[in-house]
Formats: C-alpha cells, sequence, structure tokens
C-alpha cells in the first residue's frame, strides 16, 4: 500500500522532469526571450518564458543577481497563476562528499524558497527536497558541466502543458 | 586418530547461528617442540608477506573440486590480506597431503614456506560437509592450530572464510575478517539518470544480492553491529528519510516522525540508537532516536551542516563533521551532545569520519586542491595520515577487526562511475573489489560470531 502510493508520485515527476529538459532545449534555440508560441500559464511558460532553475557558486548557497532575478521572474508568475504548487529542488555538483551535498542542496533550496517566499508567494505553495549530488543534469568533466549542476530548480507540482 | 576426532567435536563443537556449524579443535599430531616460530607483527608500517603454503585441500575420493575450490578462496582471503603470501602449488615438492599425517616439513622449509595449512572436506552421509585443517609452523616442525567444522554443503563459502579468520587469527594475534559482508549501493543506467539499488555482498566480492529493486533512490546503507539490519537513507517517502531494513525478513519501517529530511544515518555500538542529521531549513542537525523506545533527542543545534556522525566503539562520544567553522571539518562531542571540539585542523575539507572498531584512530574523506583523500587520524586529530589519494575517494568504513578501510573510488565524466575499493592501514595494499555493476558507499557488517 505504501508503496504504491509513492510509485505514483515518482512516475509523475519523471513525466515533468522530461518536460522540463525538453522545453530547456528549446529554450536555448530562441535568444531573443519569449516564446509566443507557449501557451501562458502553462508549465512549458514557466520552464520557457521565466525560467525554473538558478545556479550557485562551489560551494555556495547565496543567490546572485541574476538567481535573483529569476526567482522574482518565477515569483511575478506564481502570483498570477495561483492554482499551482512548487517543489523548490536542491542540486550539488559531484565534486563534494555525499552526505554534505545532500545537505548543501538542501541549503540551495531552502534560499531560493525564502527568496521566492519574500517576493509574496506563499509559503504553503512551496515544498523543498535536495538532491544532493545524485541527480546531475550535466556529465561532462569540468566546470562548464558543475555549474549547471548547482542549482535550484522550481518544479510545478500541478503543470499541465 | 578418528575416534579422538569425534569425541573432540561432540565435547568442543559450537554453533554458529543460522549456520548450524559446530567447530571441534583437533589434537596435534607432532611432539610440542618450543614456542613457535611463526608470527606477524602487524603493528609494523610495511610487513613482508608471510610465506603460506596451502595445498589443496583432500576430498578422500569425494568432491575434489569443492576441496580445491575452498582451498582457493581461503589462500584468496589470505592474500588480499596483504600480511600473507600463498606460494604457488606448482612449486611444491610433497604431494597428496593429509590432513592425519606430518607434513615432510624439509620438504616446505625447502621452499621457503613458513606456514603450512593441510584439510579435507568431506561429505557425510547425512548430507553435511565436514571440514578439517591444520595450520603447521614449518621451521619448528608443529602444529599451530587444528579445527574441525560441520555445516551444511551450501555453506561452503563461508566455511572457507571461517577458516581462514582462524589462520589469520592464529598467526597475527587479531581477529580476522573474512567471515563477514559488505552492503552497498549498485549503481546502473547513465550518470544523470542512475538507478541505485541496494546490494550485500561477501567481503571478497561473491554472493551479490540486491535488498531494493531500483524504483526509489537509495543512499548510505550502514549495518548494524548486533542485528542483520541495515539503516539508509531512501526516496521513497513523501520526504527524504532514514530507514531500517531486515536483510533477512526484507521487512523495512521509517526510523522516527521527523519534521523534514533525515539522512547520513549510523547505529550506535550496541545497535538500539541510531544517530543521524535532520534538515531543518538551511541547516543540518544531529539527532538520536533510541530504537526501542522510539525517543528522539537532539544532540546539536547550530545554523549549519552538522552530519556524518559516528559513535566511538564504547559509545559515548560521538565524531561528526560540521561547517560551523566555515568549511567542513571534523568534531568530537560526547554522546549525549554538548561541547563539540574541533579535531580537524590540515589544509582542506575533511568529511564523513568513521571510528574505528579498535577506538584508536578516525577514517575520513578530505578534500584538497581538487583532491580526494581518504586518511586517519587519532580521535585527538593528532597523527594524520593520508591513506590513498586522487580524483574522487569517497566514505571509508571500517573491518570489523580495524585494519582494513573499505570505500568507493569515482572516475570523472559521463562513463565514469564509481568502484568500490579496500586499503589496509599501511596504505601499502589498495585493492578493487569486483562488483557487477558501478558500486558506491559500501560499509563492512560485524564479524558473524
Amino acid at each position: 500500500m505504501f508503496k504504491r502510493e509513492y510509485a505514483g508520485q515518482s512516475a509523475r515527476w519523471i513525466v515533468i522532469c522530461f518536460a522540463v529538459l525538453f522545453a530547456a532545449a528549446c529554450a536555448q534555440t530562441k535568444p531573443d526571450g519569449l516564446s509566443s508560441n507557449v501557451k501562458p500559464g502553462t508549465g512549458q511558460d514557466f520552464v520557457v518564458n521565466v525560467g525554473d532553475r538558478v545556479f550557485f557558486e562551489e560551494d555556495q548557497s547565496v543567490l546572485n543577481s541574476q538567481g535573483q532575478a529569476t526567482l522574482a521572474n518565477q515569483a511575478k508568475w506564481l502570483n498570477r497563476y495561483s492554482q499551482y504548487t512548487i517543489t523548490v529542488e536542491g542540486h550539488a555538483d559531484e565534486r563534494g562528499t555525499r552526505q554534505y551535498n545532500i545537505a548543501l542542496g538542501a541549503r540551495r533550496a531552502q534560499a531560493a524558497r525564502d527568496y521566492l517566499v519574500g517576493q509574496g508567494v506563499s509559503a504553503s505553495r512551496i515544498k523543498t527536497i535536495s538532491y544532493g549530488k545524485e541527480r546531475p543534469v550535466a556529465v561532462c568533466n569540468d566546470n562548464s558541466c558543475w555549474s549547471q549542476n548547482r542549482r535550484a530548480v522550481t518544479v510545478l507540482n500541478n503543470a499541465t502543458n | 586418530m578418528r575416534g579422538m576426532l569425534k569425541r573432540l567435536s561432540d565435547l568442543v563443537g559450537h554453533k554458529v547461528p543460522g549456520l548450524a556449524l559446530v567447530a571441534a579443535v583437533l589434537m596435534t599430531l607432532a611432539p610440542q617442540p618450543a614456542s613457535a616460530l611463526v608470527e606477524i607483527d602487524i603493528t609494523q608500517g610495511n610487513i613482508e608477506p608471510l610465506p603460506i603454503a596451502l595445498p589443496s585441500f583432500s576430498a578422500d575420493g569425494g568432491d575434489s573440486k569443492l576441496a580445491a575450490d575452498m582451498t582457493s578462496i581461503i589462500a584468496a582471503d589470505l592474500k588480499r590480506s596483504g600480511l600473507f603470501n600463498p606460494l604457488d602449488p606448482a612449486s611444491f615438492i610433497q604431494k597428496n597431503m593429509s590432513v592425519n599425517s606430518t607434513p615432510r616439513f624439509g620438504d616446505w622449509r625447502q621452499i621457503s614456506a613458513q606456514a603450512l595449512v593441510t584439510g579435507t572436506v568431506i561429505k557425510q552421509p547425512d548430507g553435511r560437509l565436514r571440514a578439517e585443517f591444520r595450520l603447521w609452523d614449518v621451521f619448528a616442525a608443529e602444529q599451530m592450530l587444528g579445527q574441525q567444522f560441520y555445516t551444511t554443503p551450501e555453506n561452503w563459502r563461508r566455511l572457507a572464510h571461517i577458516i581462514a579468520d582462524a589462520i589469520y587469527e592464529r598467526l597475527t594475534g587479531e581477529k580476522g575478517y573474512f567471515d563477514t559482508r559488505i552492503v552497498y549501493v549498485d549503481e546502473t543506467g547513465p550518470k544523470d539518470k542512475r538507478i541505485k539499488r541496494l546490494a550485500i555482498m561477501d567481503q571478497d566480492g561473491a554472493n551479490v544480492r540486491y535488498l531494493t529493486r531500483g524504483d526509489d533512490l537509495v543512499l548510505t546503507p550502514r549495518f548494524s553491529p548486533t542485528s542483520q539490519e541495515i539503516t539508509y537513507m531512501s526516496y521513497g517517502g513523501a520526504d527524504p528519510s532514514v530507514y531500517l531494513l531486515n536483510i533477512e525478513t526484507g521487512q523495512r519501517e521509517i526510523v522516527g516522525n521527523f519534521p523534514g529530511m533525515t539522512f547520513a544515518p549510523r547505529f550506535s555500538p550496541d545497535g538500539q540508537n541510531v544517530i543521524m542529521s535532520l534538515q531543518q531549513g538551511g541547516n543540518a542537525n544531529i539527532f538520536q532516536m533510541d530504537l526501542r523506545s522510539r525517543r528522539t533527542t537532539r544532540l546539536t543545534n547550530t545554523a549549519a551542516i552538522d552530519t556524518s556522525p559516528s559513535y566511538s566503539p564504547d559509545g559515548r562520544r560521538i565524531v561528526f563533521e560540521s561547517d560551523r567553522g566555515g568549511t567542513q571539518q571534523l568534531y568530537v562531542m560526547g554522546a549525549n551532545g554538548g561541547n563539540a571540539q574541533r579535531i580537524s585542523f590540515g589544509p582542506g575539507r575533511y568529511s564523513t569520519p568513521v571510528w574505528s572498531p579498535r577506538g584508536d584512530l578516525i577514517a575520513f574523506t578530505k578534500q584538497h586542491q581538487g583532491r580526494f583523500m581518504i586518511g586517519v587520524m587519532r580521535p585527538d586529530g593528532k597523527g594524520e595520515r593520508i591513506l590513498t589519494e586522487g580524483y574522487h575517494n569517497e566514505g571509508p568504513a571500517w573491518s570489523p577487526n580495524g585494519r582494513v578501510l573499505v570505500f568507493f573510488r569515482d572516475t570523472p565524466g559521463a562513463n565514469g562511475g564509481p568502484q568500490v575499493w579496500t586499503v589496509d592501514l599501511t596504505g601499502y595494499n589498495e585493492l578493487r573489489l569486483d562488483t557487477p555493476a558501478f558500486a558506491s558507499d559500501p560499509s563492512w557488517s560485524p564479524l558473524i560470531d
């Protein structure tokens, strides 16, 4: 019983993850910013036109100005589309030890969450989770990849595309 | 002689839980001369492995392949310890050894064997295996040890490890660690979509068995020192949490009812408590849970990341890592929390401390200038020694006798992945354990007795 309940949840997460990856790839091909062929208020709109992730320096959880700008846009969007609840996922790169990186990812998720709350997003809509170094998005062996992995990703829990 | 052995086994035999294995002391065959000449001083830093001859155990017309396989396992255990040099059987002069006759010691001296093991393994009419072995001091020309065992045939590998432990203990004066297992995380699939399963294997890599199916991300399994249980972190629930898993029944349960993510669990030496980190906002603090009363106790309270706690073997102190001073460093506090003393002061970051079961050392991961090392220091932080270093070495765990560390070594890039290695306290004897796939987060079982 216990197992089944959570198996459903992880399956849903995988679907979201694929959508995010696909949309992120699309976004990179459109340097001029807003994509007009995306329906406003959808998960794709959030990922492509707002940006779902912020990045951190090595062993840091301080938001830089670019991260703050992204989160401010996220907050604006979330305040407009108040039907969504979100999970902020914190991640670390592979150049740290496992347990510490779990806590570091949590710290990053918390930093992003606190910023969103400061921008008026209700704390009750936000859940955080840390994946430590367990879920890299880039797998090469230098800082160009590691810097993409040091991230906090805002995931819409009940998104439709 | 046979009658004597049988009588002795009745007198001295004892049972190993779950094994129904009976051991007996074999009478010496040779007259007792002066004290034994063969022994290994493992207190020295650099050890010359002891030349030991292990002619294939006899099967007395029975299963000679089984007898040869058991002998090979014993020889491999001893060789991997780094303390023994099993000699090439092709060099042996005396052939077809019987466990019940005194060896021609001159033949063994001639090939520079210092110790000799003879043995036999026979299937009994009742279906059980009977194994006997004798350990001989070649230069003193005397028997050092003789034992006899009965067990069911499927325990033949364990029996070989138990014999290897007996030889190790007699020649080094310390408990062996061969009749043990290692729990670890099996890793398959691409690096950005890794599937992780809990797995368990014998300490020599044999008998790999999977404990979870890979549906949920699982990390950092740790053996109970007293029961067939492991504690580990799983992402299977609403929050990632610490769980207990009984490896015999498969039954699992969540540890405690904490308001948030729990991780980095470890048992107390008496198996009654689990200590772990609880994430609270941006901070991680260390909590203890009594498994019987279910009572939880906060042990640290800092605006920092306090994690990777590990008890001293007497259960009185806890070593952990914290970045309260700015970077990851090692601290020691009392088992009830309170004042923590920093013990690591070298350049770099220190993490994943684990207290030796002998109490004399703390092993750790150290990061410095982009390199990841495994090292040890005394509990007061003095005497730091790095045992291995490279691109990425992480997460040491002790063998139950405190002489060997098992850890994982990661390799970079998209096709890279971790593998499990061992290194002994000399730092010279570094070996990779063969696993079916990538493997990380190893933890050693206690010696089964």
